[in-house]
């Protein structure tokens, strides 16, 4: 990865940065799970993220909104640094949306308070504001008819756009992806990927880690691969796809397009 | 239409209607044969069990009641030499001594005071244990400041005389606290306003808390070396369970905290309480805490074990929150921090609400062994209700063969309902939580 890539990738001077990620390392004790990390994502840019597991791609989402510290380097989340300062953390994750592998809704709530608690402890919204932002997630998602069901109630695919317009109601800047298709049945996935693409063409900045290629193909301006903890290949999802250039890729493109 | 298992090709033609499950009640006769004689060694048991069962319940029924004496005024009436019948409890002492077991030596003319107080607990803890009760916020205020306050004017009376010195020095300390709380908002650049409402509240509570204490409200005086009974074993387990659930959530935050110094504090103090029998505790707490504190300060007879139940059911709680925080899948709290949440909200929004509902088992466990521990605080002559009954079962206007049996019988009658009301309480809150929230 050099610096001369990125310089090519951000051709717009204009575009100002909704995250930068400067030389950032991070290791598990000894292991160095992140190495020399370089990556400006541009506002309104959706970015997929592959590579093999244990490859650092989690990681470094969970970076972002520091989920996970880094040890070296900088991080720059919407023009604030990512310091020990709890202050700056949690104005950072105020505006960075994180949808997960398992969904993490919170199973003592209904779906309408997992998708108010938020907006009412953090943004100090009135309840019934909040109550009438969640509804209007919800129906985007196309689950408003669940609002009063626990969690565990709804299936896989039902929870997972639950947590998309839970993570939705804060009005987030930046949404994080993290395998959100991975733990659900092959039937629900699509409805998951739907709700995604039209996040994505209303214009949220996005950083998705995902083995689905069709919707890296559909969606992402930049497509990432990374192996061994670093970005080994980044391109659009066209060149990317049918013109890798590192051998790493080639192998790891062969394995999943069948 | 039949699928075999050998065909190559099949294509379903027809959907299968649901149907109905076979009907599995087959009467009782089945049902006997069925659970207690199915084979040799179920009907062994079985017969065992039943022979054991014919040993101890008839006796104990007629002995309980068959051949109770149930009036009378004195020993006469349950000893045979005296015209009496000795074969069975002898309920009379109980009836004659009620007063003493539920009051102890609280002065007789004041005893009302304390039957407002019983009044008082029911009202508080019916209002919070039942989950549909009305504005039960209002309930925790009331139980955990209203209530406590007044129950100290009543049981002791009140007008604790504090003097315009103390007054004086309360002046200095609220201004102190308040002036701490904008200190902080400064330094953290909030705003002033929450800061100062959140410092003037304290120490309004604390004012008001004082200042019914000291008012006069002609309560005559009665100490606590006078409490005893039903009053002291409801008062210490109170105060006990009351204390230790919040304090135990606390240490066991601490425990886990990643500040070295709490957390080592939270091991140190768990560890220590928890490796010592409750009876040291007590003694400690009767005995050493005085000669931790100056010279003229007296910490009450009965406050001491009080503190001492406190703290040792807080060590208990504190790992049996712990087991339930352990539980707590890590996506949890991403999922409360990735939404912004701070450490305080995560925890009592998020957290705690789901790892206690995991330890309502072990947090009534520990209840239940709180309360029947307080029996121990009779070690350091506190008249508890099992002391009171030992103390009756010396009383020679009562000297008969069963009385000790019928004292103690007693008391663990009265032991047992609330144990075991307890217990069925927290079944159904589980019961309940469950069904509104299948996983």
């Amino acid at each position: 990865m050099s610096a001369q890539q990125i310089r090519s990738v951000d051709t717009d001077p204009n575009a100002e940065a909704a995250v930068q990620m400067i030389d950032v390392h991070k290791w598990y004790g000894e292991f160095h799970v992140l190495r020399d990390i370089n990556l400006n994502v541009r506002r309104r840019e959706r970015i997929v993220i592959c590579g093999p597991s244990g490859s650092g791609k989690s990681t470094m989402i969970r970076c972002i909104n520091r989920l996970e510290e880094h040890q070296k380097g900088r991080i720059i989340v919407d023009g604030t640094e990512l310091t020990n300062d709890l202050k700056r953390i949690d104005e950072v994750r105020r505006d960075v949306g994180m949808v997960f592998q398992h969904f993490n809704l919170f199973p003592h709530l209904t779906i309408l308070e997992n998708c108010t608690l938020a907006p009412i402890w953090v943004k100090k919204m009135p309840k019934k504001e909040a109550e009438e932002i969640a509804m209007h997630y919800l129906k985007r998602v196309k689950i408003p008819e669940q609002a009063n069901k626990y969690p565990g109630q709804l299936s896989g695919g039902q929870q997972q756009r639950v947590a998309i317009a839970r993570s939705l109601c804060m009005s987030p800047k930046i949404m994080l992806f993290d395998e959100p298709t991975s733990a659900l049945d092959p039937e629900m996935v699509k409805e998951v990927l739907d709700t995604m693409v039209g996040l994505a063409e209303e214009g949220m900045t996005m950083l998705c880690v995902t083995h689905e290629m069709g919707f890296a193909r559909q969606v992402a301006d930049r497509v990432i691969f990374m192996d061994y903890g670093q970005i080994v290949e980044m391109n659009t999802p066209d060149e990317f796809f049918k013109n890798p250039q590192h051998e790493r890729t080639k192998l790891f493109l062969s394995q999943i397009l069948h | 239409m039949s699928t075999a298992v050998d065909m190559p090709r099949f294509v379903r033609a027809k959907q299968v209607d649901a149907l109905p499950p076979p009907n599995l009640a087959r009467g009782p006769i089945a049902w006997v044969r069925e659970n207690l004689f199915s084979g040799p060694f179920n009907t062994i048991l079985t017969l065992v069990v039943f022979y054991l069962l014919y040993v101890t319940v008839p006796p104990l029924v007629k002995f309980l009641f068959i051949d109770a004496v149930w009036s009378g005024s004195d020993r006469a009436a349950c000893r045979a030499d005296s015209g009496g019948s000795e074969a069975g409890a002898c309920w009379a002492f109980i009836f004659d001594k009620i007063n003493y077991f539920i009051y102890g030596s609280y002065t007789i003319s004041e005893r009302w005071r304390v039957n407002i107080f019983f009044a008082l607990l029911a009202i508080g803890v019916a209002w919070l244990l039942w989950l549909k009760a009305p504005r039960r916020d209002l309930g925790a205020v009331y139980f955990f400041w209203i209530f406590p306050v007044l129950s100290y004017i009543l049981l002791t009376g009140g007008n604790a005389d504090l003097g315009a010195r103390f007054w004086l020095g309360f002046a200095i300390f609220a201004a102190l606290v308040i002036a701490l709380f904008a200190f902080a908002a400064a330094i953290l650049k909030t705003s002033m306003r929450p800061a100062l409402i959140m410092g003037g509240g304290i120490v309004a509570v604390i004012g008001i808390t004082l200042a019914l204490v000291d008012i006069d409200f002609g309560l005559a005086h009665v100490p606590t070396s006078l409490w005893g009974g039903i009053l002291v074993t409801l008062l210490v387990a109170t105060v006990g369970i009351v204390v230790s659930l919040p304090f135990g959530i606390v240490l066991a935050l601490g425990r886990r905290s990643k500040l070295p110094i709490v957390r080592m504090a939270s091991v140190i103090f768990i560890e220590f309480v928890r490796g010592v029998p409750l009876i040291t505790v007590l003694i400690m707490a009767n005995t050493m805490l005085p000669l931790f504190l100056p010279g003229d300060i007296t910490v009450d007879r009965l406050l001491r074990p009080l503190i001492g139940t406190a703290l040792f059911a807080s060590a208990y709680m504190a790992e049996v929150v712990r087991g339930g925080l352990q539980a707590m899948p890590k996506g949890q709290y991403e999922g409360a921090m990735s939404l912004g949440l701070n450490y305080p909200q995560m925890m009592t929004l998020i957290i705690l609400p789901q790892a206690l509902r995991i330890v309502i088992p072990g947090i009534v466990n520990t209840f239940i062994g709180l309360f029947k521990d307080t029996s121990l605080v009779a070690i350091v002559g506190i008249f508890d209700l099992v002391k009171t009954i030992e103390a009756s079962r010396i009383d020679p206007a009562w000297a008969a063969p069963t009385i000790g049996i019928t004292g103690y019988a007693f008391a663990a009658l009265f032991y047992f309902v609330f144990c075991f009301g307890m217990s069925r309480y927290s079944l159904g809150v589980e019961r309940r939580l469950a069904a509104g929230q299948k996983r």
